[in-house]
């Protein structure tokens, strides 16, 4: 914001309470009330004040204050950020951000634990990234801010407190970049967001098992990384998918078939997707965990996928 | 079944807003003279303490027809011509575009706008380049106001590549970037988010960077319908607009239908004007069959805006000639449907009444003449219990082309000859539009992939380590994506 005055950020409580997560927090005393808008609860309307303020040369970051929230704004993410650039015959750039937390959290209910990535990931121009440790999320924002395409960047609600040494100085990271975790020679784990934690749990089970997992946060949501993929899989012939999106529909089941229509040659074993249940997220603790992916069930497919 | 918009209750209600509300600057000198603006002379801008919205009706709805009369403004000629010259281009090019389609050359969805070419002339003709204006489905002729050429729109109607969307978005998505025209949306209410962006920016420009036209703020027009105005989009629009004393001008564009569902029957409370006072703005409503009444109107809310007094709610009470869409058949409004309780031929009636009353006064025989009476009373009841109204025929009379030219010969500001010489050129330029957009290429495959993203490394990273948008066949349009 210091560096492009254009850039401004528009969501409920983004000012004066610094963000539901704090991630504002500070930038309306820094920049004033305008620069970050503390909005009405209107999230189709301020998603489409965002791309109206797009095309007219600003560069809006929405926050949703959780990302369940932008289904109200699905009409302008999907018709307006999606597809205005090419209605427009390519006249008018929509650069907008938009970003929030998501996924299932601690006991939140179903409403507030959703994954957003599954429903937006068909929407035609559009780009989605998942951040997932304080390194890649300073990275990836710096990014999409100065994307001339309209980005959606989930964040992840359980991610927020975790700690990492960064450096102090600009550096951007590639939107369209998957990150090596853990270099490996027996299976491939893709994976992104919190799950990333999951699968480097059981990454270490399974390295005291003997086993030597390659594991890869695909960060890039849409579109897939297919280099960094594929090199993988050329190398291990095994390939598992770890993700937080219901089974149904989720980015690992569109990640599976782009590795089928890709890399089908290489495989040795079918790909494996561990996925949430298609269930809404419980309230109750043991139920919501049996909802998500745990490392046991992790280490459980590795190893049979290593048979 | 009133049809409250053409009661002939006068009201003016000024809606006091809470206390404690900022003083609202005087207005400059030399502000029109239209009823809005009278208003808002009279009970909003004095008030220290109390912030007081308006909801003022047109003088048409105040049933004052001498005084609407004689409430024409002054025009000048150049001005009387230009806006003359453009609704004839709007309705011109309308018509042309129903031939077109029917002989096959377009197709889709296609909304025409005959008869509210009143509405588009008299608002975006008062606006700058700069200015924006965003539009519905219904948006050809808010096109040709804000100055996209007609060879563009038609050609973008024929899909081809020198439309003015490349061919890609059609009837329904009219953009230009030269022209601040941001859309052309097929879903009601998704572009008055849009619009209200557009006039975020502009006060953004003007108090962040320090940006400053020398005429004041940028101003935005929104336009949409009447079904709009009960969607939450709009709702939430105005709320922020007032909000933030953004520099917009919501104008609804009453026809009273959507498709085929009667304002009347989808509204609880059919006064859209009166909307606006209720998030303390001024809700103004105005005959929308008559351009200079538009215009009037127009430049209040225009100049409130750029002088940063924020936005307005114009409710423009106009009709469409035509269906919904060329695939409308259009049976609801048929002549012989009831809709309107007054009707001139109520009154037709009325007049029969009383002549015929007057004359059997006069008469020798006092049966005859109750006979008389009562079958003019029946005739009366019939047209009433049967509404034998014409919808389309009653606005038919009020068309504003004609309207507006019998104004312009009325108060000699042009001759019949030079109005007819404007309408030889307008047809000629249409039937060039046409030419140009028959003779033009068709989109090729190479132009599919093209303006999916702005930034084509958007398509993401192929399995060969290349971006996909450098594969050569990304610019064939074949790539795999």
């Amino acid at each position: 914001m210091k560096l492009d005055p254009t850039v401004c950020v528009f969501g409920e409580d983004v000012g004066h309470y610094g963000g539901s997560y704090k991630v504002t927090k500070g930038l309306a005393d820094m920049f004033g009330d305008l620069r970050v808008l503390d909005t009405p609860i209107a999230e189709n309307s301020f998603t489409g004040m965002g791309v109206g303020a797009g095309m007219k040369g600003l560069r809006p970051v929405v926050e949703g204050m959780n990302m369940g929230f932008l289904l109200l704004a699905y009409n302008q993410i999907s018709n307006n950020c999606g597809m205005l650039h090419y209605t427009s015959g390519g006249q008018f750039k929509i650069p907008v951000v938009i970003r929030g937390p998501g996924g299932v959290g601690r006991q939140l209910g179903a409403e507030h634990s959703q994954r957003l990535e599954s429903y937006f990931q068909s929407i035609p121009g559009l780009q989605m990234v998942a951040c997932s440790t304080p390194y890649n999320a300073k990275g990836l924002m710096k990014a999409a801010i100065r994307s001339e395409n309209p980005v959606v960047l989930f964040e992840h609600v359980l991610l927020y407190n975790l700690k990492e040494k960064i450096p102090d100085e600009e550096y951007v990271l590639c939107l369209e970049e998957a990150e090596m975790v853990r270099p490996g020679e027996h299976v491939t784990i893709l994976t992104y967001s919190r799950m990333r934690y999951h699968v480097m749990q059981a990454a270490k089970t399974l390295v005291d098992k003997g086993y030597d997992p390659e594991v890869i946060d695909i960060r890039s949501l849409k579109p897939f990384d297919l280099h960094t993929i594929g090199n993988s899989i050329k190398k291990t012939h095994r390939v598992l998918i770890v993700e937080e999106c219901m089974r149904t529909g989720g980015i690992g089941a569109s990640l599976r078939s782009a590795i089928i229509d890709n890399f089908w040659d290489y495989l040795d074993a079918p790909i494996m997707c561990l996925s949430s249940q298609d269930v809404p997220t419980p309230y109750a603790s043991t139920l919501e965990d049996a909802t998500v992916v745990q490392p046991a069930q992790i280490v459980a497919a590795v190893e049979q996928i290593c048979q | 079944m009133a049809a409250t918009s053409f009661t002939a209750a006068k009201f003016l209600a000024p809606v006091a807003a809470r206390s404690g509300g900022e003083r609202a600057p005087p207005l400059p000198a030399g502000a029109s003279s239209s009823s809005f603006a009278r208003a808002m002379r009279r009970g909003g801008a004095h008030h220290p303490r109390l912030r007081t919205a308006l909801a003022v009706s047109s003088d048409v709805l105040a049933g004052n027809k001498a005084q609407a009369a004689a409430a024409n403004p002054a025009v000048t000629r150049e001005e009387a011509l230009e806006l003359y010259e453009d609704m004839v281009l709007g309705r011109v090019f309308e018509d042309m575009c129903a031939q077109m389609y029917y002989r096959g050359k377009m197709f889709g969805f296609v909304h025409l706008y005959n008869g509210q070419e009143a509405v588009s002339t008299g608002f975006i003709k008062y606006l700058n380049q700069a200015d924006c204006v965003v539009s519905t489905y219904r948006d050809h002729v808010h096109a040709l106001s804000k100055g996209v050429p007609a060879r563009s729109v038609m050609a973008e109607l024929f899909g081809k590549a020198t439309g003015c969307c490349r061919g890609q978005g059609g009837s329904m998505h009219m953009f230009s970037a030269p022209h601040n025209l941001l859309g052309g949306f097929a879903f009601i209410g998704e572009g008055i988010p849009v619009a209200t962006g557009a006039a975020f920016a502009a006060k953004y420009r003007h108090e962040v960077l320090k940006q400053s036209g020398p005429d004041g703020l940028d101003v935005t027009v929104a336009f949409f319908g009447d079904g709009t105005c009960n969607n939450g989009q709009f709702f939430e629009c105005l709320n922020m607009a007032q909000l933030w004393k953004l520099p917009i001008i919501f104008v609804v564009e009453n026809n009273l239908w959507a498709i085929g569902m009667s304002h009347l029957r989808a509204t609880s409370d059919p006064e859209i004007f009166k909307k606006g006072p209720a998030f303390g703005m001024p809700g103004v409503h105005v005959d929308g069959m008559d351009v200079l009444k538009v215009r009037e109107v127009a430049k209040e809310a225009i100049d409130r805006a750029r002088r940063g007094e924020g936005p307005t709610l114009v409710e423009c009470e106009t009709y469409r000639f035509r269906g919904h869409s060329l695939a409308d058949p259009d049976e609801l409004r048929k002549p012989g449907k009831d809709y309107f309780p007054v009707s001139f031929y109520f009154f037709a009636s009325l007049v029969k009444f009383l002549v015929l009353t007057r004359l059997s006064g006069e008469m020798e025989n006092g049966i005859k003449a109750s006979l008389a009476k009562f079958v003019a009373m029946l005739k009366m009841a019939s047209n009433i219990v049967l509404m034998k109204t014409d919808e389309k025929s009653h606005y038919a009379a009020r068309d504003p082309i004609t309207a507006l030219k019998k104004y312009i010969i009325e108060e000699n500001l042009a001759t019949e000859s030079e109005l007819k010489s404007i309408e030889k050129k307008i047809e000629d330029v249409v039937e060039e539009a046409v030419e140009f957009a028959d003779a033009s290429p068709h989109p090729p495959r190479s132009q599919l992939l093209e303006n999916v993203f702005a930034d084509p490394k958007g398509f993401g990273i192929g399995p060969d380590g290349k971006y996909r948008c450098e594969d050569p066949k990304f610019t064939q349009g074949t790539a795999q994506v």
